[in-house]
């Protein structure tokens, strides 16, 4: 059994795999907290969605297409970021729009873009078994740059978090506050999308944290936690993948959703035998 | 009218005309809080009574008039304000402890990239032990009850050192008995802290408030103890059915005492 696993580890991709799904659990356990508990997952999703933008303009105009995706779905998180704020309209209803105009868009890039677009699947369902060691790079800088950040900000961040009206009555600069969320939930879901796909990003990017937020109270241990068992289920979806042949980011996927559905079960059973006793 | 009071001014509103798209909510509000008042504010669900609050805080700008806290404008005034909305604002999932919500208290004090120091975490400890939940503080604030986090909310508001407590709807969604214990709070607090309140609910207006007033797109407050008749009738259609409420205290003057 251990020799398998350690057999499986013998290969380049496959270390590369491993502590890619390390690098994006750090950065999915501290941003994907801010995202359950402020209830913006739809935003997220909005933000991942629309960064296929920037993939099919990538493969027009011949650059790199995580840069297309990282400058789109910048320009997406802020322009929802600000809907949310701004807009006396129907919130959702714009983010809704933003989400499928930013996939029609990349779409549209890709059809009058001549050629055979091999990896493209890869974006969308992930290519964890696929990073170069130049990706892993990105995702350590990215990582650092949102450590710093959350670290700066973190007495700020809690406070538009949990009462966004008191943080402006306090004189904190809520708008600012919120578009540096924002960019950090675009570069989460740039590295997110080499693990499990644009389609898949909400779900690893709130799962860990919905999880640990049923078992902790305070922001920062559900951070930790979120994080560990980001790196958790990347670990146990990559080995089902490889000794299963099945498709990677789905099969962390399928852990995590599993994982989150027993968690729910186990808290409403608690719950029941609380409000009995 | 009665003698002009010589307390320090703390909110000054003159001509406040304020609303959104269409339709103004407050119009020609005139209106002035001193040190050391308790003024109680009621009116109809939608009568302008939050908009007021809001205008106040600066998250509602009017379109006409003029609103001043301790002489300065409401973006630099309102470090003097401590707000406590409405309990049903909050997401009672939201994963945080009372000492962490009160020190948001301090956010306005410390500013961007400053850690909080031990003098906020005295002021923190001081409001809490102010409303009595100080043995509550590490306890995640969504298992405590309506009117245990009415507390702690309060208590964020006290850690801001504020000059006047503005409370927004302090006892709904808390039982009676509650409802007394933090207007018990209130009474003592207002030994050293000016107090406005908004309610809908007449009943809420407690013998604890110094001074009432009526509020539905005008305001009616001339600083006084009692609503007159006048007052109530301009504000609500029907005075007769708010009197069949049966008030725990008197705040209407008895029968004989209306002037005809």
């Amino acid at each position: 059994m251990i020799e398998t696993f350690v057999s499986a580890l013998q290969y380049d991709f496959m270390r590369n795999a491993l502590t890619a799904g390390f690098l994006v659990s750090i950065a999915c356990g501290i941003i994907g907290t801010y995202v359950v508990v402020k209830r913006i997952v739809f935003v997220s999703g909005g933000i991942a969605h629309a960064a296929y933008g920037g993939i099919g303009m990538s493969y027009f105009f011949g650059w790199n297409p995580v840069a297309g995706a990282i400058i789109f779905s910048l320009v997406s998180a802020f322009g929802m970021g600000w809907v949310q704020r701004r807009t006396k309209e129907r919130a959702d209803s714009i983010i809704g729009v933003m989400w499928a105009l930013g996939m029609a868009i990349g779409i549209i890039f890709l059809d009058r873009t001549p050629g055979y677009k091999a990896d493209l699947m890869s974006y969308l369902f992930g290519s964890i078994l696929a990073v170069p060691s130049s990706d892993l790079w990105l995702m350590v800088v990215l990582d650092l740059v949102i450590i710093l950040l959350v670290a700066l900000f973190f007495k700020e961040l809690l406070g538009v978090a949990f009462d966004e009206q008191y943080a402006v009555i306090s004189n904190v600069p809520v708008d600012w506050i919120y578009m540096i969320l924002m960019a950090m939930i675009g570069f989460s879901v740039v590295m997110l999308m080499r693990v499990v796909g644009l389609i898949m990003v909400i779900a690893l990017l709130t799962t860990p944290a919905s999880i640990s937020a049923m078992f902790f109270d305070d922001l920062k241990k559900i951070m930790v936690s979120a994080s560990l068992l980001g790196m958790l289920f990347t670990t146990i979806g990559l080995f089902l993948s490889f000794f299963l042949n099945l498709t990677s980011g789905a099969s962390i996927i399928l852990v995590a959703g599993i994982a989150y559905t027993l968690s729910l079960l186990w808290q409403t059973s608690r719950k029941k035998i609380q409000a009995h006793a | 009218m009665n003698e002009k009071n010589t307390n320090p001014i703390i909110i000054e509103m003159k001509n406040i005309w304020a609303g959104y798209e269409y339709e103004s909510v407050l119009e020609d509000i005139n209106f002035e809080v001193y040190q050391g008042d308790f003024v109680g504010l009621i009116g109809p669900n939608g009568g302008g009574k939050t908009t007021l609050i809001k205008v106040l805080l600066g998250l509602v700008k009017p379109y006409r008039g003029s609103v001043t806290i301790k002489g300065l404008p409401v973006e630099e005034g309102r470090k003097y304000l401590g707000y406590v909305p409405q309990l049903v604002e909050f997401d009672h999932q939201f994963p945080i402890r009372v000492w962490d919500v009160v020190e948001m208290g301090r956010l306005g004090a410390r500013g961007l990239l400053r850690r909080f120091t031990t003098v906020d975490h005295q002021k923190v400890e001081g409001a809490l032990r102010a409303v009595e939940m100080l043995d509550f503080f590490r306890r995640p604030v969504g298992e405590l009850s309506g009117g245990q986090r009415q507390r702690v909310y309060i208590a964020r508001a006290l850690a801001s050192d504020p000059e006047l407590l503005i409370l927004d709807e302090p006892t709904s969604n808390v039982d009676p008995q509650m409802s007394n214990s933090i207007f018990g709070l209130l009474h003592k607090l207002n030994e050293t802290i000016s107090i406005l309140l908004i309610t809908h609910d007449m009943s809420a207006i407690s013998s604890y408030t110094k001074t009432i007033g009526c509020i539905n797109r005008n305001l009616h407050y001339h600083g006084e103890k009692e609503l007159t008749t006048e007052m109530i009738e301009a504000t609500y259609q029907c005075p007769v059915d708010l009197i069949a409420h049966g008030l725990p205290h008197r705040v209407l003057p008895s029968h004989h005492e209306v002037k005809e």
